[in-house]
């Protein structure tokens, strides 16, 4: 005797304290199982692509942080580097040391925020997203002493850097880089291994390295699917060539490996900062002061690996203070449209956890 | 005399009602027996709206935070602020609710762990009554919850809360059967179902003698309180409501209560059947039972703290091909024990002990290698025509 | 074999209970914060200021309203504006520091506070009264010259006017007691300060 059912749409709605930001998915359930995911976006639109349009090059800075605003530090850098390129300013060589030492440091936060909600959505009740926070608010702290504030920092300019570091910025950043391997171990030691994470992660939701090469993903995600990209080795840009650091791949593609290639991110990342650290020579961090630009009519676009993928500003310049036009390739935007194929097929539960795996962030999505 | 009739409280209400206010034998009988029953409820529920403190601290130390701190000495107050705010809360009953079933539902939640207050005893003599089948009784009382959390479901008029309420008891359901056979194992050990003879029958304690039990009773335990890591009826509150969707206000208050009493209950009963109830040296007995009783609540943060949640599927998975073979071993080691040694000396209860904790070091590694506990969770897929075009 | 991982998560927990909370109890204590920290309450010099307006061009959100007056009476050298209006609407400020960035006289200083709020958006919007009555505790964002005297923006005592600038305070005439060796403190040609 079977029991005649039929599909349900369930409305996960913009408000929820689950999804990462005003995200809403129109899901058709059949009991528990998914059939069908309908993303809709669009929520946390503020028209910044056409904001850019009337702002100076300096000013439109501003408004690159609030993208994503998770990881402020790395939307600077790709927009500057953007800038750079259309104007042919090339900046000094502490101001490239300390474009990546801020840019890394934004990594170890943004792949805590991740990791930290991931395992809030898994039901750990908080606890691994607290000790995340904790770990992150410490570096917020060297942010803050950088450039006066902690989440929206506008620290990099055109031509270099904002200011050089504080004297109390480097024995600040010492004892971060040696406390934090040993927390990085510690929030190992509490997921990694628990049975119950595994049971939950392992094999679900599972994006093949040709799927994900063919939706342009790219980021954390691409390199858990098995494919070996990442944009600091093929295409450098700041430093990262003069600095030696590890790729880390996974081989499944599946939310597990999408987290553990996150926490070895974070370790490596701590390791480019460690050189830097060494490198780093006194000198301007500045090429210029000036706050107009007038570069020459043309285009650009420098893509870098932000933490949570390839992130590119496309510059359109007419030669006047203003950009023409300005497109931004967001990792996060073109990283969701494999949900679908992700979803269907698993649970409910799956659902919000697989979400939080690829690491959106709405502002970035909608910009 | 009966053990009510040598408790100080009813017979000093006793003494009060028939010598100095002249009343009837029944009347005074009547108001002794309310008098008992007032401070046992009463304080019950206190020690249960106390948990919901301690756990809020206990979680928020292990978070390194500090949990509330503000509303009195070290937000003490806080269970009570709780209270008042959900008392002042409308109280919604959807249209489409069976109201009947929907109003009844939270009294039949609470009162079973009311009842099943009648068998526990808190201290030496503290009681307020001895059955001989106090292990059943309670385990019954369990079961009504079931039948709540069910009521809760059906008259909400919600399609979704049906479903997780039906999900809540398939889990309920499954996990009654490992702990009714780590309770089988302890009535064997004791030879008696009732509580007082358990806890004179532990000269070694039950946890020592029979670990396999306490760790099975621990994890159906939680399940049965639906606590983490076994909370997906009120956590898949995220998505959709689960049974509790529609309600609010004081209703919802009573679940809640409900809920955290439960738990107290559960550690009483650990503290009984496992701890060897109020005995030890020095301390009085009633705070020896305290003490044990919050050893358990704990344990119950501390694990809430720290494991994510489980899916449904795997849960059902885990007590039907785990922990159910898992306690029939350990029924099986402990009735062999108890043909062999049916009076057992200290020293035959020792080697008992050696010999059991022998068991469960082989039967938990072991069965895990035999058993495969992973769950057909990718169900059939259906490929729309876009997605065969990327 | 099955529960070891769950059993060194609690272990980690129970570490984390033995260490001390991070809660810093907010009102009754202070997160500590950095000297560059880029608050409310703008410090405005009022004998710096020229009346150019550079940081109402450079606030990318337009929430800057200058109105000067070209007779003004300012007794400096060179002569400036008077500043008849200046408004910030700090409610929709985002504290990113253009207009600072943007002052070339060092008129204009970011605050330290972060506790102004009002109960009306309308007493958000600071005017030329507020920031001229203001005890003047300037951040050092962007201001190396009080970075390189260690200035305090929270517990020093407040700047004069002649003290918060870029330039040599040997220039002002009514300062004779500097010592003339103080070196050039103007910024040099690729921006940088020695």
């Amino acid at each position: 005797m079977t029991m005649h059912t039929q599909p349900v749409i369930v409305n996960i709605g913009p408000h929820h304290p689950s999804t990462h930001g005003v995200f809403r998915m129109r899901l058709t359930m059949d009991g528990e199982n998914i059939l069908d995911v309908e993303p809709v976006i669009g929520y946390l639109h503020r028209g910044s692509e056409k904001l850019a349009e009337e702002r100076h090059y300096t000013q439109v800075i501003t408004l690159t942080d609030r993208m994503d605003y998770v990881a402020s530090m790395t939307n600077n850098q790709a927009y500057v580097l953007s800038c750079e390129q259309l104007t042919g300013i090339t900046p000094p060589d502490r101001g490239l040391y300390l474009r990546v030492i801020a840019a890394e440091l934004q990594r170890v936060v943004s792949h805590l925020v991740a990791t930290g909600f991931f395992l809030q959505d898994l039901g750990a009740f908080a606890t691994p997203l607290m000790y995340a926070m904790r770990e992150r608010e410490r570096v917020l702290d060297l942010f803050e002493m950088l450039c006066g504030a902690r989440i929206t920092v506008s620290y990099m300019r055109i031509g270099g850097v904002f200011q050089d570091a504080p004297g109390e910025f480097w024995p600040a950043l010492r004892r971060i880089l040696d406390d934090f391997p040993s927390f990085i171990d510690e929030l190992e030691d509490l997921i990694s291994d628990n049975e119950i994470v595994r049971s939950r992660t392992q094999g679900v939701a599972v994006i093949s390295g040709a799927d994900a090469v063919n939706a342009s993903i790219t980021g954390p995600v691409l390199r858990a699917s098995g494919v070996s990209w990442d944009l600091r080795k093929a295409a450098p840009y700041d430093v990262y060539d003069r600095v030696s650091f590890e790729v880390p791949l996974g081989e499944h593609g599946d939310n597990y490996d999408r987290y553990m290639i996150r926490i070895r991110e974070i370790r490596e990342s701590l390791k480019i900062v460690e050189q830097c650290v060494a490198q780093i020579e006194p000198g301007p961090v500045r090429a210029t002061t000036a706050m107009l630009f007038r570069p020459p009519a043309g285009e650009s676009y420098v893509p870098i690996e932000a933490p949570k993928g390839e992130l590119g500003f496309y510059l359109v310049s007419d030669g006047s203070i203003a950009p023409y036009r300005m497109h931004v390739r967001a990792p996060s935007l073109i990283n969701l449209t494999l949900l679908k194929q992700m979803l269907v097929g698993w649970k409910l539960a799956d659902a919000i956890v697989s979400f939080g795996s690829i690491d959106v962030n709405m502002g970035e999505v909608d910009r | 005399m009966s053990p009510l009739e040598e408790n100080h409280i009813f017979s000093g209400t006793y003494g009060f009602v028939t010598n100095t206010l002249g009343g009837p034998d029944w009347l005074a009988y009547g108001m002794g027996a309310v008098a008992v029953i007032m401070i046992v409820v009463n304080g019950f529920l206190l020690i249960g709206t106390l948990f919901t403190w301690m756990e809020r601290k206990v979680v928020g130390r292990f978070q390194s935070r500090v949990g509330p701190n503000r509303v009195g000495p070290f937000g003490i107050l806080q269970a009570i602020a709780d209270a008042v705010k959900l008392l002042f809360k409308e109280d919604i009953v959807p249209r489409r609710a069976d109201r009947l079933l929907f109003n009844a539902a939270p009294i039949v939640m609470l009162a079973p762990s009311l009842l099943a207050l009648a068998v526990i005893p808190f201290g030496r003599g503290s009681y307020v009554a001895d059955l001989n089948i106090a292990v059943l009784y309670v385990v019954a009382m369990g079961g009504i919850a079931s039948l709540a959390v069910l009521m809760a479901g059906y008259s909400s008029g919600n399609k979704l809360a049906l479903l997780g309420s039906m999900r809540a008891v398939a889990m309920l359901l499954s996990y009654e059967i490992p702990l009714v056979m780590a309770l089988l194992g302890i009535t064997l050990l004791a030879g008696s179902m009732s509580m007082v003879d358990i806890i004179e029958a532990q000269h070694v304690p039950f946890l020592l003698v029979s670990p396999l039990g306490a760790l099975i009773f621990l994890i159906a335990m939680s399940a049965e309180l639906n606590r983490p890591p076994f909370d997906v009826t009120e956590a898949e509150s995220e998505l959709v409501g689960g049974y509790l969707t529609e309600y609010s206000g004081m209703k919802f208050g009573v679940f809640y209560l409900a809920e955290f009493c439960n738990v107290v209950l559960a550690g009483a009963l650990f503290a009984i059947l496992f701890l060897d109830g109020w005995e030890w040296a020095i301390l009085p007995s009633h705070l020896w039972f305290l003490i044990k009783v919050f050893g358990f609540l704990f344990v119950a943060s501390w694990v809430r703290a720290t494991l994510p949640r489980m899916r449904i599927d795997q849960i059902l998975t885990f007590a039907w091909k785990y922990l159910f073979p898992l306690s029939l071993v350990n029924v099986l080691a402990l009735a062999v024990e108890t043909i062999a040694w049916p009076d057992p000396s200290l020293g035959q209860l020792w080697i008992m002990v050696a010999v059991n904790w022998v068991i469960a070091a082989l039967a938990i590694p072991l069965l895990s290698l035999v058993v495969d506990l992973k769950t057909p969770a990718r169900a059939g897929r259906r490929v729309s025509p876009v997605e065969e075009a990327i | 074999m099955y529960g070891i991982g769950i059993l060194k998560g609690l272990v980690v927990t129970a570490k984390n209970l033995l260490r001390k909370p991070a809660t810093i109890q907010y009102p009754e204590e202070r997160v500590p914060q950095a000297s560059r920290f880029r608050g409310q309450e703008f410090t405005w010099f009022v004998d710096r200021c020229t009346g150019c307006a550079s940081c109402a061009k450079f606030c990318p959100l337009g929430i800057i309203r200058i109105e000067t007056d070209p007779n003004g009476g300012n007794e400096q050298d060179g002569g400036s504006y008077r500043v008849d209006v200046f408004d910030i609407d700090q409610g929709r400020c985002m504290y990113c520091g253009m207009c600072v960035e943007a002052c070339p006289y060092d008129a204009l200083h970011m605050g330290s506070n972060f506790e102004a709020a009002q109960y009306r958006r309308e007493d958000l919007v600071i005017n030329v009264e507020v920031l001229k009555a203001r005890d003047k505790h300037p951040s050092t964002w962007y201001r190396p010259q009080l970075e390189r005297e260690k200035f305090d923006p929270f517990e020093g005592q407040p700047k004069e006017w002649k003290d918060a600038g870029r330039e040599n305070p040997f220039w002002h005439p009514q300062r004779p007691e500097m010592l003339p060796d103080e070196g050039d403190t103007r910024p040099t040609a690729n921006g940088e300060y020695k």
